[in-house]
């Protein structure tokens, strides 16, 4: 049977392509452009970190580091991590995953990558028009956004498109889940990557459209002057920062909850033994998606908000940080007895855990009111999410790249030069990020081109540490590119010995999947 | 412990922070000690025949359990902490608090203005924060205090020194192009040096009040932020030797110089965004309401001179 690359469809080269509604080539189209977005959203960063290495001005103006800033946060939110996960290996994977032969709308799922492109494209045009590149941060908090001379309206307009990219991919996972699972193929026998994309479809489609209104709200009043966040029309920026976190905080969660998908595919794999705690896992998932709705007024305890609202988001923002732990847990229960190998899927795994930890325990200073007022707007923050959404998401990445290389490009990848890549990202990270706590401890604000002498040496160990991380990225991914062209051939169906659907077709899968849909009879993680 | 954690400001949020640090770090290190043993006991040479276990109940319970309590006493000491941040005491010596794109602005109930916050060591101090522009995070890190200033809102916070000293104050959200230069100082004063300080301020502002005078608004309306008096252009152009000279604006599209005459120094000042001195961005917030009459006139007749 020919592979999904061989089968064309309707239309040759090129065109086969982006006119292809095969799940599989749409979560390729999506993975160039997501990494080649997110390389750009990197080299801001080393930017960033080279600017400050030292006090002053060191390469760069205030207003272009102001507009950096916002460029990479932007890129890396709305163009690398929202989409990320579900975008390129949900589209590749859910499907196969419950027995289907594509997603439920799969036309409307190319619709989604072209509204991607088409946000992403306009994001790109509002850095050359009006009046040039954005500088509010990713946040576009009022009334800042509504008086900064640069071109606010077209780059709001443009997250508010890629909005509706995120809504149609949710809105095609959570039917695809419910609708065309393959015979036997229970809920509890679902791969725990589907529940996580599940829960995370269920975020994208209830929270976005808040978000897309609140942006539809700010380029009214930055266009027309309406009066709705400008205190000077009577409006409240207060409400503004409601409207935008009650989107934004639940997207953290899309940000993270499909990686905690993939460490629940890997690590039993790796560990040939069936997952401790399914159903908590599962549950999990939808009780972050769930009480993580709840708790987005935990960015707001210094903007003013009343002390009645901040103590109840305090309270809720502890409880959601009970199913992550109850998550680490399992994962970690789930090597005790294992038949352990230490692939490089794994290993991006276990680091996986180790720095989600670091992140989410570090969440929990900020989420205490009385820690919260010294560390808000501060390093903390920076380091804070720097170690859950790189080293959480980034990693959990990194593992799926590793463990899926061979399912979806039908190639080997090398296992020597990915631990050593993994050394430098694991040393890099750490040296990167660890300082900007301290940092933050100390008093150091976040979005500043310019700092005090006493927090001088600190950010020079970071920069460096960015040096080292770059240095892995580049090694990782230059390994993958090459392995991608020069690896040998995968012959193998199941090369890590896997239980789920997609280990039990051909690699690269035919272009419907599977010849006949498969019975399911039995769970996901059934080794023997 | 039980009844919460009480002293000053930045006492509280030391303790929290010591309390959150040993119960993270002890998990964290439980976590990895455990992931790493696995990990090396169970290696596939050493464990070929790895065991299906499908999970605990009482494990289960347990594990979420403990972590539960454990945050919610978190979030108890977090409470308590932040109870005594929103409790001003009494007998608290208050400021009014001004921030603007990108300077301080501290207003003392004798009428003085400074752009340092003054203070007497050992008093509650409660700040009374707005602002006049966008929104702005008035921060003292070495007293743990934090507040965002929010145009069209009063926000209090307070602390209180229990040494003389001088320390930094901060700009903590994001407000524009100077952010990261938004700093002033904050001065500890002994009681009676303060007294003494706060006296004479007091009197020099009563003798100089009704006359407007055109270096001190400079100074208080925050102007000298962006505009120099010698020549040098900063974040605007300079305001030595502006008046009478042809400057080169862009007005919507066009560009064309203009005679820099009292209705364009006026102009200037109200709408700061029609004419836009070339070579700048537009970013000169209005002074429209923020000026009377009076200090309009004034400020006029000083730049004449500059
Ligand atoms: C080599 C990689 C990276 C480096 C060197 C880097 C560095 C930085 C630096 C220096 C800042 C600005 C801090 C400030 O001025 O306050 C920043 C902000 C930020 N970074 Fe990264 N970063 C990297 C990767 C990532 C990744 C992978 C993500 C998410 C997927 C990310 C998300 C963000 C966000 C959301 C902000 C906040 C922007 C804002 O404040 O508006 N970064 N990063
Ligand atoms: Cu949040
Ligand atoms: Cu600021």
């Amino acid at each position: 049977m020919s592979s999904f690359y061989e089968d064309e469809g309707r239309f040759r080269g090129i065109l086969g392509w982006i006119f292809s509604t095969d799940h599989k080539r749409i979560g390729l189209l999506y993975l160039l452009a997501i990494f080649a977005f997110s390389a750009v959203g990197v080299l801001l960063g080393f930017l960033m970190r080279l600017e400050l290495m030292a006090p002053g001005p060191t390469i760069m103006r205030p207003q272009t580091y102001n507009a950096i800033f916002t460029l990479h946060g932007v890129i890396m939110i709305f163009l690398f991590v929202i989409p990320g996960i579900p975008a390129i290996f949900g589209n590749f994977f859910l499907p196969i995953q419950v027995g289907a032969r594509d997603v439920a709308f799969p036309r409307i799922n190319l619709l989604s990558w072209w509204i991607y492109m088409a946000g992403a494209g306009l994001a790109v045009l509002s850095l050359f028009t009006g009046g040039g590149p954005v500088d509010t941060g990713w946040t576009f908090y009022v009334p800042y956004s509504l008086r900064t001379p640069v071109n606010v309206p077209l780059a709001v307009f443009a997250v508010f498109i890629l909005g509706f990219s995120s809504i149609l991919t949710g809105i095609n996972f959570v039917t695809t889940t419910h609708q065309l699972r393959a015979p036997g193929m229970t809920w509890f026998r679902l791969p725990l990557f589907v529940w996580a994309i599940y829960a995370t479809a269920w975020v994208q489609i209830l929270a976005t459209p808040v978000v897309g209104i609140t942006l539809l709200l700010t380029l009214m009043e930055r266009l027309a002057g309406v009066g709705i966040f400008d205190p000077l029309k009577g409006g409240d920026p207060i409400l503004y920062q409601h409207l935008f976190w009650i989107y934004s905080h639940p997207a953290v969660y899309i940000m993270i909850l499909p990686a905690m998908g993939i460490i629940s595919e890997i690590i039993p794999v790796f560990a040939q033994r069936t997952i401790f705690g399914y159903k908590a896992i599962a549950f999990s998932s939808l009780a972050i998606a769930v009480v993580g709705s709840f708790v987005w007024g935990h960015h707001m305890f210094v903007s003013g908000q009343s002390d009645l609202a901040s103590i109840i988001f305090s309270l809720l923002t502890f409880l959601v940080a009970v199913p992550s732990g109850v998550k680490v847990f399992n994962w970690v229960s789930t090597l005790y007895k294992g038949s352990i190998e230490v692939s490089p899927p794994l290993l991006f795994a276990l680091t996986f855990i180790f720095l989600f930890s670091i992140g989410g325990l570090t969440g929990l200073f900020q989420g205490a009111l009385a820690t919260n007022v010294h560390l808000h707007d501060t390093y903390w923050v920076v380091g804070h999410f720097h170690y859950v959404i790189f080293g959480g998401t980034g990693f959990a990445i990194f593992g799926a790249l590793h463990y899926w290389f061979p399912k979806m490009f039908g190639r080997r990848v090398g296992k020597k030069i990915p631990y050593l890549a993994w050394a430098l990202l694991f040393v890099g990270f750490n040296t990167l990020y660890f300082p900007m706590l301290i940092l933050g401890w100390e008093g150091m604000p976040r979005r500043y081109y310019d700092y005090l002498p006493q927090f001088h040496s600190l950010h020079l160990v970071s920069t460096v540490g960015s040096w080292i991380l770059i240095a892995g990225l580049i090694l990782m991914f230059g390994h993958l590119i090459y392995s991608l062209f020069r690896g040998e051939k995968e012959r193998l169906e199941n090369p890590w010995g896997g239980a789920t659907l997609e280990w039990q077709i051909p690699s690269p899968p035919p272009r419907e999947n599977f010849a006949e849909i498969p019975r399911v009879e039995r769970g996901p993680y059934e080794f023997r | 412990m039980i009844g919460g954690v009480t002293g000053l400001p930045d006492q509280i949020v030391e303790d929290v922070f010591l309390f959150i640090a040993a119960v993270s770090v002890s998990i964290l290190v439980l976590i990895t000690f455990l992931m790493i043993f696995f990990t090396i006991r169970y290696r596939r040479k050493r464990n070929p025949k790895p065991e299906d276990i499908r999970g605990n109940l009482w494990l289960e319970i347990l594990w979420t359990v403990i972590p539960t309590l454990l945050v919610l006493s978190m979030f108890y000491y977090g409470w308590t902490g932040f109870r005594t941040f929103k409790k001003v005491p009494e007998g608290a010596f208050t400021v009014k608090v001004m921030a603007r794109q990108w300077s301080w602005l501290f207003e003392y109930e004798n009428g003085v203005k400074t752009d340092e916050l003054i203070v007497p060591v050992g008093r509650p101090i409660h700040l009374l924060l707005t602002s006049q522009d966008v929104i702005h995070g008035f921060y003292i890190p070495a007293f743990r205090v934090k507040q965002d200033a929010v145009p069209g809102m009063v926000n209090p916070l307070w602390f209180q020194a229990k040494d003389v000293g001088a320390f930094d104050v901060l700009c903590a959200e994001y407000c524009g192009q100077q952010h990261a230069y938004m700093l002033t100082r904050l001065k500890v004063y002994p009681e009676e040096e303060f007294n003494r300080w706060y006296e004479e301020k007091g009197k020099q502002f009563e003798q100089e009040k009704g006359l407007p005078r055109g270096s001190r608004l400079l100074q208080e309306k925050g102007c000298l932020v962006c505009h120099s008096l010698d020549g040098t252009p900063r974040i605007g152009p300079t305001l030595k030797g502006l008046f009478g000279k042809t400057v080169p604006v862009i007005t919507g599209d066009r560009e064309r110089n203009v005679l820099a005459d009292e209705a364009y120094l006026k102009r200037s000042l109200l709408e700061p965004n029609t004419d836009i001195v070339k070579d700048f961005p537009p970013i000169m917030p209005s002074q429209k309401g923020l000026l009377t009459g009076e200090e309009i006139d004034e400020l006029v007749r000083y730049m004449k001179e500059l």
